[in-house]
């Protein structure tokens, strides 16, 4: 009997996205389902059509999202938790759903008032001492116990000592960190839906940039943004059909790190989630990485970008930092990455939005960031401790 | 003393023993009965064997600097005063690593393989944190 696999099973046939912003005036709840009902219209679908709903992340519940969307036989349900890659999981669970013929039409969002509701400085001024800075997240047990204690309380201070340990065992320098945030500023010039564009960077500005957390310069750090986005995902063999050219799910895989709730007590820190699914996805849709045409990266920091594309194997590792420089990753090199602009230059909508601009990129409707005949895109999400996720899209 | 306000562990029966020790000046850590694995954070069970036989081990606390960073911005009112602080992840000699501040120096005089010792923070009457001076 042939291996069941999930390749070419299902198809994105709908993108959805608010307006990006620090200041949305919306609910979570408004923004998430604006999305939702964009990328529903955009599918060629009314909300009736939705029959399972997966909100990457527990911002809001699924049952808030399919009452407001009139979803009258919900098949089922399930929420990915993997902070930045649930959104790419999400994915993974959809076309599962689809292959077992448990569902239609499925509805993947995400979004959050991550700027006007999650300020530190707003926390701050709520004097509570046992705040989380994410107020949203309710901290991991461990870490509230073994780390908090020690002033860790966000994700930039989870990763920097991972970034100090690559910088110091291969010599990653902070220009190389640099070269991600200025081609992710650089492809948001050219994107209308980018927070950062008319904000041209230089390296020189990155390296001028105050220090947040040693290594990570503010230019180092993702955006905070308001904003949601959402997709349609169905079965292949109704894709075709449907309004806009679909966009077919290759490979999909999620990993996780060992120990997956403590960084420190890994005896390799680069051993992360996305190193585990990477090379399942890659076998799943029969490529390798010289195959991929443009890359969407998880950019929550920019070191994290270099992590990923020694796991992704788009070199070896160590060469990372080294990868990321002269031009390799801009439009027009080797690898374009983070076409609409990324977390750090377009929008922090959880990595949504990297799976909406790998689908324009296949569908040829990005605009002046259109990577000339892409067939090939790659999505990567990371979240939490190092969790991993990675879609291989084809048009 | 002064309000501390800071966050605080909660304790738990899981490591629980942990913080008793911590409160006598004494750093223990996890051992497996069966295979002798050492582990930190507590656990109940050994992810290498899967036993539940476990005992409390006082360790020398002494180690080296795996990696660190600086908040040089503060997170959190009780850091306010603070920054630019070090956070360091130790590597104590028995092998187990964690997630601790250094009392005795500058952040900017941290390096990657730096001999520390643990030294106790009590910071509480009910908490006291290890963390750790150069040795």
């Amino acid at each position: 009997m042939e291996k069941f696999t999930l390749r070419d099973k299902a198809a994105i046939v709908g993108i959805g996205e608010t307006e990006y912003s620090k200041n949305s005036r919306m609910s979570n709840l408004a923004l998430l389902l604006q999305a939702a009902t964009r990328a529903i219209e955009d599918a060629g679908l009314t909300p009736k059509d939705i029959d399972v709903v997966i909100p990457a992340m527990h911002v809001i519940p699924f049952e808030e999202l399919a009452v407001n969307l009139g979803i009258e036989d919900l098949k089922y349900a399930v929420t990915t938790h993997m902070g930045g890659a649930s959104a790419v999981a999400s994915l993974e669970s959809a076309a599962m759903a689809v292959a077992a013929g448990i569902a239609t039409n499925i509805l993947c969002v995400t979004g959050w008032n991550g700027y006007s509701a999650m300020r530190a400085s707003a926390i701050g001024q709520a004097g509570d001492a046992s705040a989380s800075a994410m107020p949203m997240l309710s901290p991991m047990p461990k870490l509230r116990d073994f780390e908090m204690p020690y002033g860790v309380f966000v994700p930039a201070q989870w990763y920097a000592p991972m970034a100090m340990r690559h910088m110091h065992e291969y010599g990653t320098t902070s220009r190389q960190l640099g070269a991600v945030a200025v081609a992710c500023r650089k492809h948001a010039q050219l994107n209308e839906r980018a927070m950062m564009r008319g904000r041209a960077m230089t390296i020189e500005d990155h390296q001028n940039s105050r220090m947040i957390v040693t290594p990570f310069h503010l230019f180092d750090c993702c955006l905070e943004s308001d904003g949601a986005a959402a997709v349609v995902v169905t079965a292949a063999e109704r894709a075709a059909a449907m309004r806009h050219r679909p966009v077919y799910i290759m490979g999909v895989a999620e990993g996780h790190p060992v120990p997956v709730d403590q960084i420190a007590a890994r005896p390799d820190m680069f051993q992360i989630g996305l190193s585990y699914a990477a090379p399942r996805a890659f076998a799943m849709a029969g490529l390798t990485p010289k195959d991929i045409d443009v890359a969407e990266i998880y950019d929550c920091f920019t070191w994290v970008v270099i992590c990923q594309l020694e796991a992704l194997g788009f070199c070896n590792r160590g060469e990372g930092g080294h990868f990321v420089e002269g031009g390799r990753i801009v439009l027009g090199g080797e690898l374009p990455i983070n076409t609409h602009g990324g977390l750090l230059s377009q929008a922090h909508v959880l990595g949504m939005n990297h799976i909406v601009e790998a689908v324009r990129q296949l569908r040829g409707d990005a605009g002046a960031a259109q990577v000339k005949d892409a067939e090939i895109a790659l999505v990567t999400g990371w979240g939490d401790l190092g969790d991993g996720s990675i879609a291989i899209l084809r048009r | 003393m002064a309000q501390y306000i800071k966050p605080l562990p909660q304790i738990t029966a899981e490591t629980r023993e942990f913080w008793e020790g911590c409160k006598r000046h004494e750093l223990l850590i996890q051992r497996c009965k069966d295979c002798g694995v050492y582990r930190h954070y507590p656990r109940l069970m050994c992810p290498k064997c899967g036993s539940w036989n476990v005992e409390w081990v006082k360790v020398g606390g002494r180690g080296k600097v795996y990696t660190w960073t600086v908040a040089v911005q503060p997170f959190h009112p009780g850091f306010f005063e603070d920054v630019p602080y070090a956070v360091v992840i130790v590597e104590l000699e028995e092998g187990v690593r964690m997630v601790s501040n250094i009392v005795d120096c500058a952040p900017e005089e941290i390096y990657i393989g730096m001999p520390v010792e643990v030294v106790f923070d009590d910071v509480t009457e009910e908490v006291t944190l290890p963390r750790f001076r150069t040795a």
